[in-house]
């Protein structure tokens, strides 16, 4: 299928249309939450947040026997909050550590899921049918209705975010500042957190309890390598969400048989990845570069002085040596020719035969600077 | 009971035991999050097991499988060395994308055979007694119980071997380090052996119930005790109640048994983390009810005993003095006053309150402290 095949689909296939969208509200809004998130160093809260989501979806549909997205939403939402706030109560009341904390809660809700799970699949009900696409998702069995959902908390979510901004701003980056200005830190806390459990809820039915925490820390992850500021991170966390979910779809759609979820996930990766070598600053692979070149001036540098030295003890800073002598100082560098090449570039050296070489007088004025540089009252007055 | 609900629990039980024992030093290391992201990549290396043998029963699965944990770790720590991310974030970052590969491979080329997720993920301790361990042509019982056995083994052997190194470490890395022990070294051994026995369960709690068992029952542990081979010990106890009665519930509701496990670790912490005798939020509780009563109770008698044989005495021990002086509200003065006197440190006077002799050596001793 080609791209323009892929693109008319996306605008006039009605199942693609409604998929595309509802994979990018997901990472929009899980982007922008994750920002916060991984600011506060909760990355994996989102992890304990999507698989507590379990119980809360079948008990919801015990309940009601509605498969209506709104009930389930709202069935996983409250699952997630009380499993939550028992986490932040476990790690505040006992000497057990967040890791602990966050492991128990993850594993005992998703266990209590998924044996209420098995229990309704055994129901004699036939509309439990489907429930377990919860664990992995499944973005094609959304319809508008459910996406309308998603859009619809999605925005509240959005909205609230953008009217706590700067309180938001304060807790996530001075929570003691933010405390002895007199903000309700507390309440705020549990309102940011009600947001990521938002976030992670509406994009269950797409993603999965199992795959859904990646998408809080994925795009956030990727945006905070391009960015030191808050306002674009969020935005650019958003961005690559929805980059994730609108790519993810698509390529979920050729029918090459790859489910949405784990495409979503392992684009999100990829932009990690990507951001983590060639984003400006902090990229791996610019500060490589960076070594590179400073490695490459420090040499240049070193033959520059070696030769001043040598040539100065002749009293004549002209005076010409071999390289022999250049390589004996470098403890036997390779690198000694390639620098006096490009020494050679910068006419700061001369080659006077195959093996001998001498400063220019623009050499020696470079090598007396840096000679003094180093040395402020040695050889180079 | 049936042979095979014997059999069941039995594997249960040892399941549950092998989880447990590294579950410890996970806890106590604050790393249990790692057998989170490892219950999850292993799928990665069962799959790709797969792929090469084409047997689900192949020992293959087991050594990728761990290996793939092995490397999930070393992954996250890469992450971390670069310095770009978290701790935190590094693991979720490499274990969905791990994860997420798995199950990919698995949709898209392993659809129609005996590999599905959600074997993988649930597993179905049911089925275990079916698969029998047969030495020529003997049955000697269900194949998962020799496999958890060894796993069990394994954990068991490593713990007991390097008891005193591993409490070292886990204690305090940089004196072990000094020592000339390898933190290091003992930390990767730890996380294979933690990759393993999540491997080895996959089958029978299935890879992500395996970590309400590693984490859950040291977790409690941790709250009834201090000292690590007791910890171990109440671990392991409370791994085998889970078991069993998760089994039983199971059976009850006719629902998954790992599930119900799982619950039960969840259900046992809750009521170790209500009522723990030393931790537990009740006991903390009315320590901190009894404490407050204990230091108003001091604070009246040396309050009486300050003013003691001055002229103002007799102004400052009527009781309306109290909520002024000492900033009380009407109701708690009041209820102080009367616990002072039910325990006889002070005695009522002419409207006045007055030490008794208890009363004045409690403020003396508190006052010279």
């Amino acid at each position: 299928m080609s791209l323009g095949d892929l693109l008319q689909n996306l605008l006039f296939d009605y199942t693609l249309r409604t998929v595309a969208l509802g994979s990018m509200v997901l990472g929009i809004v899980s982007g922008a939450l994750g920002a916060f998130a991984m600011l506060r160093k909760q990355s994996l809260l989102g992890d304990a947040i999507s698989h507590a989501a379990l119980p809360g979806v079948v008990l919801a549909f015990l309940l009601t026997r509605s498969k209506e997205s709104l009930v389930l939403i709202l069935g996983a939402a409250i699952a997630s909050w009380l499993a939550t706030l028992w986490m932040f109560a476990i790690i505040r009341h006992t000497r057990i550590k967040e890791d602990a904390a966050l492991g128990l809660v993850l594993s005992v809700f998703f266990g209590f899921g998924l044996m209420l799970l098995t229990y309704t699949q055994r129901l004699p009900d036939s509309r439990q049918a489907g429930l377990s696409t919860f664990l992995f998702g499944q973005a094609a069995t959304l319809l508008v209705r459910d996406v309308q959902t998603m859009i619809g908390l999605g925005v509240v979510a959005i909205l609230l975010l953008l009217a706590f901004w700067k309180e938001f701003k304060l807790l996530s980056f001075d929570r003691e500042f933010a405390v002895s200005l007199g903000l309700p830190v507390a309440m705020l806390d549990v309102v940011l957190t009600t947001l990521l459990v938002i976030a992670i809820v509406i994009g269950l039915q797409a993603v999965g309890v199992l795959l859904m925490s990646a998408m809080v820390v994925a795009p956030a992850a990727a945006s905070r390598q391009w960015t030191d500021r808050l306002g674009t991170m969020v935005t650019l966390s958003a961005f690559f969400g929805a980059i994730s979910g609108l790519v993810g779809a698509l390529i979920s759609s050729t029918g090459t048989g790859f489910s949405t979820g784990p495409l979503v996930v392992l684009i999100a990766s990829a932009i990690v990845l990507f951001s983590m070598f060639f984003a400006p600053n902090r990229g791996l692979f610019w500060g490589w570069v960076r070594q590179q070149r400073s490695r490459c001036q420090l040499r240049l540098e070193n033959v520059l002085t070696d030769l001043f030295l040598l040539a100065n003890q002749h009293g004549n800073l002209l005076h010409p040596h071999s390289i022999q002598a250049l390589r004996a100082m470098n403890a036997g560098g390779d690198w000694v020719q390639t620098s006096l090449l490009r020494l050679k570039e910068l006419e700061m050296v001369s080659q006077l035969d195959e093996h001998n070489w001498a400063l220019t007088p623009k050499g020696v004025e470079t090598a007396r600077q840096i000679v003094n540089i180093y040395h402020p009252t040695g050889e180079g007055q | 009971m049936s042979a095979s609900q014997i059999e069941i629990q039995l594997i249960a039980i040892i399941t549950a035991v092998a989880c447990a024992l590294p579950g410890v030093l996970l806890v106590l290391r604050r790393v249990s999050m790692l057998s989170d992201a490892i219950s999850h990549t292993v799928l990665l290396g069962i799959v790709i097991g797969f792929f090469i043998t084409e047997d689900l029963n192949s020992p293959l699965l087991i050594v990728g499988a761990a290996a793939v944990g092995v490397l999930t770790v070393t992954l996250i720590s890469l992450l971390q060395r670069t310095r770009l991310f978290k701790e935190d974030a590094a693991i979720g970052l490499v274990f969905p994308a791990l994860f997420s590969i798995a199950v990919l491979l698995i949709s898209r080329y392993a659809g129609n055979v005996h590999l599905d997720t959600d074997a993988v993920l649930v597993g179905e301790l049911a089925f275990a007694p079916f698969d029998r361990f047969i030495v020529f042509g003997r049955d000697l019982g269900p194949r998962g119980l020799y496999v958890m056995l060894g796993i069990l083994l394994a954990n068991l052997l490593f713990i007991t071997l390097f008891y005193k190194e591993l409490k070292l470490t886990t204690f305090d890395a940089g004196l072990a380090a000094s020592l000339g022990f390898a933190p290091v070294f003992l930390h990767y051994i730890l996380m294979s052996l933690v990759s393993l026995t999540v491997v080895g369960a996959f089958d029978i709690v299935g890879s992500i119930l395996v970590v309400a068992l590693i984490i859950t029952p040291p977790a409690a542990a941790y709250l009834l005790t201090d000292d690590m081979a007791r910890m171990i010990g109440l671990s392991v106890l409370i791994g085998t109640l889970s078991a069993i009665s998760g089994y039983w519930l199971a059976y009850l509701l006719d629902a998954s048994i790992a599930g119900s496990m799982a619950t039960m670790t969840g259900v046992i912490f809750f009521l170790v983390f209500l009522f723990a005798p030393e931790r537990g939020l009740v006991s903390t509780a009315r320590r901190r009810v009894r404490q407050k009563w204990e230091f108003a109770l001091t604070m009246l008698a040396i309050h009486l005993f300050n003013h003691e044989n001055t002229s103002e005495y007799n102004e400052e021990s009527r009781f309306e003095h109290l909520r002024e002086h000492l900033h009380w509200d009407n109701f708690f003065a009041t209820q102080v006053v009367q616990r002072a006197l039910d325990s006889r440190l002070i005695q009522r006077q002419n409207g006045t309150l007055i030490l008794t002799t208890d009363g004045r050596e409690r403020a003396k001793t508190a006052l010279s402290r």
